[in-house]
C-alpha cells in the first residue's frame, strides 16, 4: 500500500510547486511535530525517513507517543528499515500488563538451545538464516503493542518449505520449544515466544509461486507481505479478498493462520471460502501438500480448514492458494452519522436490501471514536461539522458501472436521510476524500495508542446487542476510562477499546472478567478476528463448550504430542500439562 | 454580484496515469489525449475544487449573490458540474463539445459566457493536473483586459471600494497585489480546503439548473495551433546498486555520473 500510494501521488507531486498538495490539504505544518509526521496524511501518504529521525532525536516523548506511533509505523511498514526504530523504542517498553503472561510457568519438557542445535541449524540454513543477534532478536521478542516479551535466543529465517521441514523435524527431536512468526502484528501475543521458544521468521519465503489470471487464483509462498500481493494483484486488474490496518506488515502465511478478519469480509466473506489450498508442515516435520487450486474439490476431509485460524499451533502455513476477485473500478465512499444506534442497525438492514451486490464495506464508530481521532491524529478534520453525532457509518460500494453505482447509493442515502435513519452524511467526490473517511476508521487504534493506555477487545455479538456491551462498560467504569466502540458492522464484530491515562490492576479487573462473561450470555464470541494467541487461552470456554475444546486438545495431541509448536498458545494451558 | 468559477472534470489525481496502449489510433477521433480515461475515476480538478470553496466562502461572507459554476467538454462533464453545485454553487453551465479542447479555445469561450453573465468576480484553479497548462486564467483576463491576480494563496474581497486583494505565492514569499473589479483570480493549494459535499446539498443540487451551450452558440470556434506528436510514459526508473566500498562510490561518481 505505502509504495503503491507513492507512486500514484507521485504524479501529483508535480503540480505543487514547491509544496505538496498532501502538505497542504492533510498537514498544515508538518515541520515541527512528530504528531504531524506520524499521522497527517490519508492512509500514509508521504511518510518517509524523515520521521524516523524525528522520533529517535525526540526521546523526551513520552511512552504513549511512541507507542502509538511505534505502532503505527508498524502497521505500515515494519520491514528492515525500520528496525533501527524499533531498536530505538525498546528502552520504553513493558509496563506491568497484569495479564496472563506472569502466570504461565515454562514447560519443563522442552529442552534449552545448546551449542549443537546451533551448528546443526547452520548446517541446513547457512550462516545467514540462523540469528543470533540480539537487537534483532528484541525486536522479534516482542509484539509490536508491546504488550508481550519472550526471551527467544535464537531466530531462524528458512527459505523453502523443506527448510522449514527440517527445522521442525529437528526441533521436534530435541523437544525444541518454536513459534511460527510472520509479520508479528497480532494483537494478542501469539506471534512472539513466552519464553525461550525458537523462532521461525518467514520473511524470506515471499515468492509468489503462480497466477492464474483467468480464474484469479494466486498461488504464493507464506512469507509474502500482504500489501505486496496487493500491489502484484493491482498490476493484474485483481485484489486480496482480505485487507487489513497491517497489510504493510502482515504476512499471508500469518493471515491464514490466525484467520485474518479485516475490512473487505463483509463483501468477500472470511479466508475460510477464498483460500483453495495450503501447504503446511507439521510438528514433526511432515509436509502435507493440500495446495489445491480448485474451487470444489470433495474428496474426503477438507483438511485445509484445520489449518485456517490455529494460530500456527498446528503446523507452519508455508505455501498459500487463494482466490481472489477482480479489482472493480468503480468505489463510493459515504460517511454518514446516525443519532442512535437502533438507526444504525437499520441503515444496515437497508444497505443489504437495497446496495446489495455492490455493498463493500460497513463500518461504525461512536462519537468517542471520532473524538479520538480528531484530538490525536492531525491532519484529519470531522466530515460533518459542527455538531458531534453520536454514532458514524462508513459505507463502502464497489462495483462495475460508475453512473449506476452512483445513483444507486445516492438513491439509497436520500432514501435513508428521508427516513430519519441518517441524520447527516458526506458522499466523496474524489479518491482523497474517500482516503480521508477511512482514514477516520482506521486511525482510531493508532489514536487510542496515542491517547494512553488502552485495553482492547475483538467481540463477535448479535447486531442489536452489540452497542449495550459498550453502555454497560461505560456505566461501570464511569469517569475512570474512556471506553470507545467501534467495528465492522456488517460483519457483527464489536472493537471494545478501553483507554486510561496508565495501565492499571484495578481497571482491568473492573473489565474482566466481566467483558467475556457477558460475551459468552450473548451468545458472542470472545476472538472475532485477532484469535487468542496467549492473551486469551485460558478464556477459550467462555465462548466453546468443553467437549468442544477437549476435541481440539484431542486434536492438537495427534499433530503435535509434545506441544512444541507455539506452546502456551489458543487452547488452555490446562490441556496442555 | 455574482461569481463565475471554471470547473474541469480530470483523471482523479490518486490514480496512476497509463497510457493507452493503441498507438496508432487516429488522431482526430480520440477524446482528450492519449492516456486511458476508460474504466478511470474522474473527478473535479483539485485546484478547481479550491476556486469553487473560494467562490463559496465569499458568498457566505455576504460579499457575493450568486456561484455560477462552469465546465466544458464531453456530456459527462455533467457529473463532475453536480459536484459543484452539491458543493454549493447555485447553478451550472455546460459547454458540450466532443474533440480536445485546448487553453485557448477555453479562455475564448469563458470569455463568451462572461459576455453572457456579466460576473464581478472570474475564479479558476491556477493550472488542471491532466495537461499543467496552466494558461488559461491568463488568456481570458487577457482577452477581457481585466486584471489578474494568479496563483492566489489569500483573497479579500473589498465590496465597498470594488476592490479585491490577492496574496501570490512568488519566489521568496509572498506578493500582495490589489485588483479592480472585475477581475481574474487563479487559485493554488494554499488558498482554503474545499468542503465536502453532504447529503442535503447532494439533494438540493438535483434541483438546481444546469444550461447547456455550444461553441457555436457562443461564436467560439474551436481550433488548435497545437498538435500532439505522441504520448509516452516516463522512462521506468532503473533498480539501484549496493555499493561495497567508499572507493566503488568515488568511480562511479567520476567515471558513470561525472558529477565530481
Amino acid at each position: 500500500m505505502e509504495r503503491l500510494r507513492l507512486r500514484a501521488t507521485g504524479r501529483f507531486f508535480r503540480y505543487c510547486s514547491n509544496r505538496s498538495l498532501f502538505d497542504r490539504r492533510l498537514n498544515t505544518n508538518s515541520e515541527n511535530s512528530i504528531h504531524n509526521s506520524t499521522s497527517g496524511y490519508a492512509h500514509g501518504f508521504g511518510k518517509n525517513c524523515r520521521d524516523f529521525h524525528f522520533f529517535s532525536d525526540n526521546n523526551k516523548w513520552n511512552v504513549q507517543t511512541c507507542f502509538g506511533f511505534l505502532r503505527y509505523q508498524g502497521e505500515t511498514f515494519r520491514d528492515s528499515t525500520e528496525k533501527g526504530l524499533l531498536e530505538k523504542t525498546r528502552r520504553f517498553q513493558y509496563r506491568g500488563f497484569g495479564s496472563l503472561a506472569a502466570k504461565v510457568q515454562r514447560n519443563p519438557s522442552f529442552s534449552t538451545l545448546n551449542s549443537d542445535d546451533i551448528s546443526y541449524f547452520k548446517e541446513i540454513l547457512g550462516e545467514k538464516g540462523v540469528i543470533e543477534d540480539e537487537e534483532w532478536l528484541a525486536t522479534a521478542n516482542t509484539d509490536w503493542m508491546h504488550k508481550y516479551k519472550g526471551s527467544s535466543k535464537l531466530l531462524l529465517q528458512p527459505r523453502s518449505t523443506e527448510e522449514v521441514s527440517q527445522i521442525l523435524k529437528y526441533c521436534n527431536s530435541r523437544c525444541l520449544a518454536v513459534v511460527p512468526q510472520g509479520g508479528n502484528t497480532g494483537l494478542v501475543g501469539g506471534s512472539v515466544p513466552v519464553f525461550d521458544e525458537v523462532i521461525v521468521n518467514m520473511s524470506l519465503m515471499n515468492n509468489i509461486i503462480s497466477f492464474d489470471k483467468v480464474s484469479g487464483i494466486l498461488v504464493c509462498e507464506g512469507g509474502c507481505i500482504l500489501e505486496n500481493l496487493i500491489t502484484f494483484l493491482d498490476n493484474q486488474g485483481f485484489i486480496m479478498p482480505l485487507d487489513l490496518g497491517a497489510k504493510g506488515s502482515c504476512q499471508i502465511g500469518g493471515n491464514v493462520s490466525t484467520n485474518a478478519g479485516g475490512l473487505r469480509l463483509v463483501r468477500y466473506g472470511s479466508l475460510h471460502g477464498n483460500v483453495l489450498g495450503l501447504e503446511v508442515v507439521l510438528a514433526d516435520g511432515n509436509v502435507i501438500d493440500m495446495l489445491g487450486t480448485l474451487r470444489k474439490d470433495n474428496t474426503g476431509y477438507d483438511l485445509k480448514h484445520l489449518f485456517i485460524g490455529i494460530e500456527g499451533s498446528l503446523g507452519i502455513v508455508t505455501k498459500v492458494s487463494i482466490l481472489t476477485p477482480p479489482k472493480l473500478f468503480s468505489v463510493n465512499v459515504a460517511f454518514l452519522a446516525c443519532s442512535d444506534y437502533f438507526s444504525c442497525q437499520k441503515l444496515l438492514m437497508e444497505a443489504k436490501r437495497k446496495l446489495g451486490e455492490i455493498l463493500s464495506a460497513f463500518e461504525f464508530l461512536d462519537s468517542k471514536s471520532l473524538d479520538l481521532v480528531l484530538n490525536h491524529l492531525d491532519g484529519v478534520r470531522n466530515p460533518l461539522p459542527p455538531t458531534m453525532h453520536k454514532f458514524y457509518i462508513l459505507i463502502e460500494t464497489t462495483g462495475s458501472d460508475e453512473t449506476y453505482d452512483r445513483q444507486k447509493l445516492e438513491g439509497f442515502l436520500l432514501h435513508a436521510m428521508e427516513a430519519g435513519l441518517i441524520s447527516d452524511g458526506a458522499l466523496a467526490q474524489d479518491i482523497n476524500q474517500a482516503s480521508s473517511f477511512w482514514r477516520i476508521r482506521e486511525g482510531i487504534p493508532e489514536a487510542l495508542m496515542k491517547a494512553g493506555a488502552v485495553y482492547k477487545y475483538d467481540l463477535s455479538l448479535p447486531v442489536e446487542k452489540m452497542y449495550d456491551l459498550v453502555e454497560e462498560m461505560r456505566t461501570r467504569l464511569s469517569d475512570s476510562a474512556n471506553v470507545v466502540g467501534y467495528g465492522h458492522l456488517g460483519d457483527g464484530n464489536l472493537h471494545l477499546n478501553i483507554s486510561t491515562a496508565q495501565y492499571d490492576d484495578g481497571i482491568l479487573t473492573q473489565i474482566e472478567p466481566f467483558v467475556y462473561e457477558w460475551t459468552s450470555k450473548h451468545r458472542g464470541s470472545i476472538s472475532a478476528e485477532h484469535g487468542l494467541g496467549l492473551m486469551k487461552a485460558n478464556e477459550i470456554f467462555y465462548s466453546k463448550p468443553t467437549a468442544t475444546v477437549s476435541l481440539m486438545a484431542s486434536i492438537k495431541k495427534m499433530l503435535d504430542p509434545k506441544g512444541m509448536l507455539n506452546p502456551y498458545k489458543v487452547l488452555p494451558h490446562s490441556s496442555s500439562s | 454580484m455574482k461569481i463565475m468559477v471554471a470547473i474541469k472534470r480530470v483523471v482523479d489525481y490518486a490514480v496512476k496515469i497509463r497510457v493507452k496502449s493503441d498507438k496508432a489510433r487516429p488522431i482526430e477521433h480520440k477524446p482528450s489525449s492519449g492516456v486511458e480515461t476508460q474504466n478511470v475515476k474522474m473527478s473535479m480538478n483539485p485546484f478547481c475544487e479550491i476556486a469553487l470553496e473560494e467562490a463559496l466562502r465569499i458568498k457566505e461572507a455576504g460579499m457575493a449573490s450568486e456561484v455560477v459554476a462552469v465546465t466544458m467538454g464531453l456530456k459527462q462533464c455533467v457529473d463532475t458540474l453536480r459536484t459543484g453545485l452539491a458543493m454549493g454553487a447555485d447553478r451550472g453551465i455546460h459547454v458540450e463539445t466532443s474533440g480536445p479542447l485546448y487553453p485557448l479555445s477555453v479562455a475564448k469561450l469563458l470569455r463568451a459566457l462572461v459576455e453572457v453573465e456579466k460576473p464581478g468576480l472570474l475564479i479558476l484553479g491556477k493550472q488542471a493536473i491532466d495537461d499543467d497548462c496552466n494558461q488559461t486564467g491568463q488568456m481570458v483576463a487577457g482577452l477581457l483586459n481585466w486584471p489578474q491576480g494568479t496563483f492566489a494563496s489569500k483573497v479579500v474581497l473589498d465590496k465597498e471600494k470594488q476592490v479585491v486583494t490577492v496574496d501570490r505565492e512568488v519566489d521568496g514569499g509572498l506578493e500582495t497585489l490589489c485588483l479592480d473589479l472585475p477581475a481574474v483570480i487563479t487559485t493554488d493549494l494554499r488558498l482554503n480546503q474545499p468542503r465536502y459535499a453532504t447529503l442535503p446539498n447532494i439533494m438540493k443540487a438535483k434541483s438546481k439548473a444546469i444550461k447547456k451551450f455550444t461553441p457555436e452558440d457562443l461564436n467560439v470556434e474551436i481550433k488548435s495551433d497545437i498538435e500532439e506528436v505522441q504520448v509516452t510514459e516516463p522512462p521506468k526508473r532503473k533498480a539501484g546498486v549496493i555499493l561495497s566500498s567508499v572507493d566503488e562510490l568515488i568511480d562511479k561518481l567520476k567515471n558513470e555520473a561525472r558529477v565530481i
